[in-house]
Parts: structure tokens; sequence; C-alpha cells
């Protein structure tokens, strides 16, 4: 059942990325990309991974494509006359991710071996263990995620501002 | 032991996370409008993400995760920034056109 729901999500995420890289109008992008986001939670709760897809959901779905599509309405760029590369440039480009496809995937095949611990239960991605191991091995990379927001918070009022008086 | 630990093996993730991570890369080099450009590197990032959270979770460490979600909060400060830039260079550009952003070059 679950290598069922595996596949199924991995043809799903797969290909709604290559719908979003090839269509031509940025909304449908940005919903195609959406829908990949939650092919990808899917995947994060067939792990057992709870908090993450919880997070991934709140953050990109809701917050982060949010954004994007905001800014592509306040730009105004909701049609499809995005000016397209020249062939040549899409066929070196295909040329050149497909050479970093075969290398990624002939460098990783077979190398790969885990090592299953005995004890595992699969509930390290639970709220309770990740909070655990968030609020005592990862507190000070916690708090500095903290000061990090709030200097991005800062520079995008800052960038954004139409007129700063000196 | 996770169902899905007992059926799938972990060479199926790599090679999901690289095939999404490749159409990250494709969508990076083919795109001119630089949203979507911004968003093909959020796709490269999940890809990763995917691959951590699928590692921790066969090989029982909580630290992985701890990575996917520090990368989150990464990758939100990223989009607020790169956003906020887009919007700026387009007030005074009147396009997201990557290719007109060459003016360093010359």
């Amino acid at each position: 059942m679950a290598q069922y729901l595996f596949l199924t999500l991995a043809a799903l995420s797969i290909l709604s990325a290559l719908g979003m890289v090839f269509s031509r109008n940025p909304v449908h992008s940005v919903l195609l990309l959406i829908f990949t986001f939650f092919c990808i939670a899917g995947q994060y709760v067939l792990l057992n991974a709870q908090f993450l897809a919880v997070v991934h959901i709140i953050v990109y779905a809701g917050a982060i494509m949010v954004l994007f599509l905001f800014v592509l309405m306040l730009l105004n760029l909701n049609k499809d006359t995005e000016p397209q590369k020249s062939t040549i440039w899409r066929i070196t480009a295909a040329i050149a991710s497909g050479m970093l496809l075969v290398t990624l995937v002939g460098a990783l095949r077979g190398g790969v071996q885990v090592a299953v611990p005995e004890n595992a239960n699969g509930e390290v991605g639970l709220v309770e263990n990740l909070g655990q191991v968030l609020f005592t091995d990862f507190v000070v990379p916690f708090e500095i995620a903290g000061i990090l927001f709030l200097a991005a918070m800062v520079g995008a009022v800052l960038v954004g501002k139409r007129d700063i008086k000196a | 032991m996770l169902e899905i630990v007992r059926t799938v093996p972990i060479d199926y993730y790599v090679y999901l996370s690289t095939i999404l991570f490749v159409i990250g890369v494709f969508g990076v080099l083919t795109r001119r409008n630089a949203i979507v450009v911004l968003m093909c590197v959020e796709l490269m990032l999940n890809a990763v993400n995917l691959l951590l959270a699928a590692f921790s979770t066969y090989l029982s460490d909580a630290q992985g995760q701890i990575m996917v979600f520090f990368i989150m909060v990464v990758a939100a400060a990223e989009a607020a920034v790169g956003l906020g830039i887009l919007v700026s260079i387009y007030r005074n550009t009147k396009s997201t056109d990557i290719s007109f952003l060459d003016n360093l070059r010359n």
C-alpha cells in the first residue's frame, strides 16, 4: 500500500514540476508548484514526519506561494506574454540539465546503503521528539533563526519601500 | 518499523529528489521571468528537504528533520527579500525579465 502511494505521489510531483517549468503563464506555474508542494507534504506524511508535513503546508503553500501570487498580481504579469529564450539556449539548457541528471544518478546508483536501526519505531518525526531535540541540542540555531527573520523582515521592508528619506 | 521503510528502498527517494532537483535547474536555466526563476530555486530546496527527511526517518535520527526545519526558515526569509528586490527592480525597469539585468557587465 505504502509503495503505491509513494509511486503515485512521486509521479504526480514530477509531472506537476515539469508543468510548472514548461507553462507559459506564471500564474499556472505558481498553482502547479503549489500542487507539487502538496505532493511533497504527502511524502512527509508517508514518512511519518508529521511536524514537517504541517509546517511545510503552512510555510510553503500558506505563506511563500501566497507571497509569490501577490507579487505576480501586483506586477500584473498574469498573461502569456513572457518572452522566451532562444531555441539554441533551451536545447543547451536541456542537454546541460540532462547531463547533470545522468551524472547524479550514476554517482548515487547502488552506492546508497542504509542500515535501519533495530529499535527504529518511526516516531522521530512526531512533534514531541522534534521539540525535545530543537529546544535542547539546537537552541542556539533556533534563536539565530529568529534574528535572521528579523533581519529579513527589516531588509524586505527597506528594499520594498518606495522612497527612503535620508 | 514503518511500512514505508520496509517496502520502499531509500534509492527511490534519492532518484525522486534528483529528478525534482534537475527539473529546478532546468527551469532556472530556461525561464526569463525572475519570479519563476525564484520558484524553481524553491523547488530545488524542496528536493533536498525531501531527501533529508527521508534519510532522517530511515536512520531514525531527528537531526535531519531539524535541518529541514532550518532550511524552511532560510527559504522563507529568502523569498521575502528576493521578492522585495524584484518589486523594486520592476519599479525601475518596468519588467521582471532577467535578461535586462546585465548592467553590471558593462
